[in-house]
């Protein structure tokens, strides 16, 4: 009992000295506690981090990091064992089961729970002399000033163009250095944007965005963990060097970094433009600035515009209810289903009785009813079709082709597609 | 004639049978030196098989907005960009730019 209670005392007694070496390092950017010595030692005898000097640099340097996913657990994790002092997480997303694969930072009793209080958590057991704000909203023209001020640096691991223009946007304006990077299915790219106010910014690469329907997600194209993982690391490798101080802005040359994972792994760098005059953005007569985007003046939903799917009618289309009743169950209507998933992720689960034609294939048909009928032998002219997809919005393409070019009449399009009827209808069939 | 080497990179090779990297050689029938943009024609002409994945590659006359052009690893835009004259051994990519994250 006694030794029980001296040993409580103990742990007080430890507990109190750390809470105040802790309170102390975090407002005390000027010197280390022991304890900081210790956990970074083995950093700071690598001559490139500049020793003493560069790890208070690294404890007084505020980054923020937009996007807590694939890109952003890892960059954080290692920002944060690191000793980047101040550390702000922008993200209002939930976690997901199918984030995890690559969303390390995340495990399965967080699912449902803000990613950036996830990270926090994470991020704290991992390194308690950081400072973590998080900001669980998504990033928008009215708010990113006021998140973004104060921080030194910006990390972009955003996954949509529209974004990613507004990093950008308020970033130059508030002459923060951007480390951004970005990555779908096997590879990745990185490059330093606005440094130091001098370097070439988003829109000096990329005046027009892409077309919407060129764009491609994580959660459309797939990706590999580990592949957009490494780019992440990549990131917080950059972010490190800029503290350090190893670019200048003499020896700062702009580039882009290209990662493939797949067949064999490489890096490339590409040496890139510079700061464009003509750049509406940090350019010589810049129309993008603080006021208008405020203002809403710059829109960017606009900019990067949307993909249009509507393209079929109300009679069109049916339910998954519908299908369900109408089609399976009852067996009243005869009928072929069309899944125009590309192969490989039809491979993964489908009807039995399904057919699968890629939408890509469809539209390399050109209309051929021939070629149709290689594909669909019992093919006539009163054959009614439905047609399906995954989320039902390519499968409204495809009906549209199957009636406009093929000149088929009874065809449909199930609304919400394969994973809205594995959702509402059965959920015995694997969703991925 | 000139031997170039073309890359396909950021998912773009999915326009040219899925190979990322083509040997190419290239000709002009009045005998001028081969530029990039002849070898932007030549993709088009030849090498895209599919008419409907030349609007992936192609818009308004020029390289779609999002992709990225390179000569010899560097950006296009410090080369000249289609008035760039092609040497054999040059390589020129094209690479998509991603956005997911
Ligand atoms: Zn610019």
């Amino acid at each position: 009992m006694e030794q029980l209670r001296k040993e409580i005392e103990n742990l007080r007694e430890e507990n109190a000295k750390l809470r105040s070496q802790l309170s102390e390092s975090k407002v005390n950017n000027e010197s280390l506690s022991l304890t900081e010595y210790q956990r970074y030692g083995r950093q700071m005898i690598v001559e490139e981090s500049g020793g003493l000097r560069g790890q208070l640099e690294l404890k007084s340097t505020r980054i923020v990091v937009v996007g807590a996913g694939g890109l952003g657990c890892p960059s954080l994790q290692y920002l944060v064992g690191a000793g980047v002092g101040h550390i702000g997480i922008v993200d209002n997303d939930t976690v997901e089961a199918s984030n995890l694969h690559r969303q390390t930072l995340h495990d399965t009793s967080r699912v449902g729970t803000l990613k950036c209080e996830s990270a926090k958590q994470k991020l704290n057991l991992l390194n308690p002399f950081v400072d973590i704000k998080t900001y669980p909203v998504r990033l928008t023209s009215e708010n990113a000033f006021e998140i973004f001020d104060g921080y030194n640096y910006v990390l972009d691991c955003t996954d949509s163009p529209a974004t990613r223009y507004l990093v950008n946007d308020v970033a130059v304006s508030l002459g923060i250095t951007v480390i951004s990077a970005s990555g779908v299915g096997t590879e990745g790219q990185l490059c330093i944007l606005n440094f130091k106010n001098q370097g070439p910014c988003y829109r000096c690469f990329y005046p027009t965005p892409p077309p919407p329907n060129s764009v491609s997600s994580c959660s459309e194209g797939g990706v590999i963990g580990p592949c957009i993982g490494l780019v992440g690391v990549m990131m917080a490798i950059e972010t490190l060097k800029l503290i350090y101080g190893v670019y200048t802005i003499e020896n700062f040359k702009p580039f882009l970094m290209s990662y493939s994972g797949f067949p064999q792994q490489s890096l490339r760098v590409f040496k890139m433009r510079g700061k464009q005059t003509t750049c509406k953005c940090c350019g010589s007569d810049p129309k993008i600035t603080k006021e208008t985007i405020e203002s809403g003046e710059i829109n960017y939903t606009e900019f990067c515009g949307q993909r249009n799917y509507n393209v079929c009618s109300a009679d069109e289309r049916i339910t998954v209810k519908q299908y369900h009743s109408e089609y399976i169950e009852s067996l009243e209507k005869d009928h072929i289903l069309i899944d125009v998933r590309p192969s490989h992720h039809y491979d993964i689960s489908h009807f039995q009785h399904s057919i699968n034609i890629p939408l890509k294939e469809l539209k390399n048909m050109h209309g051929s009813l021939d070629k149709l009928k290689e594909r669909i032998p019992q093919l006539q002219e009163n054959t009614n079709l439905v047609v399906l997809c995954r989320f039902g919005n390519d499968s409204q393409l495809a009906t549209r082709i199957f009636k406009d070019e093929f000149k088929i009449k009874s065809v449909k399009d199930v609304k919400g597609g394969f994973f809205k009827y594995i959702d509402n209808i059965n959920q015995d069939i694997p969703k991925y | 004639m000139v031997k170039v080497k073309v890359e396909f990179l950021g998912g773009l090779d999915v326009i040219v049978g899925k190979e990322r990297i083509h040997k190419v050689e290239v000709t002009r029938d009045d005998g001028n030196a081969v530029n990039v943009g002849d070898l932007i024609d030549y993709i088009v002409a030849k090498m895209i098989k599919e008419k409907n994945d030349v609007e992936v590659f192609i818009d308004n006359g020029s390289i779609r907005p999002g992709i990225l052009t390179l000569i010899n690893d560097t950006d296009w835009e410090l080369e000249g960009e289609k008035e760039y004259e092609l040497d054999d051994g040059d390589v020129v990519s094209f690479t998509s730019t991603l956005h997911g994250g």
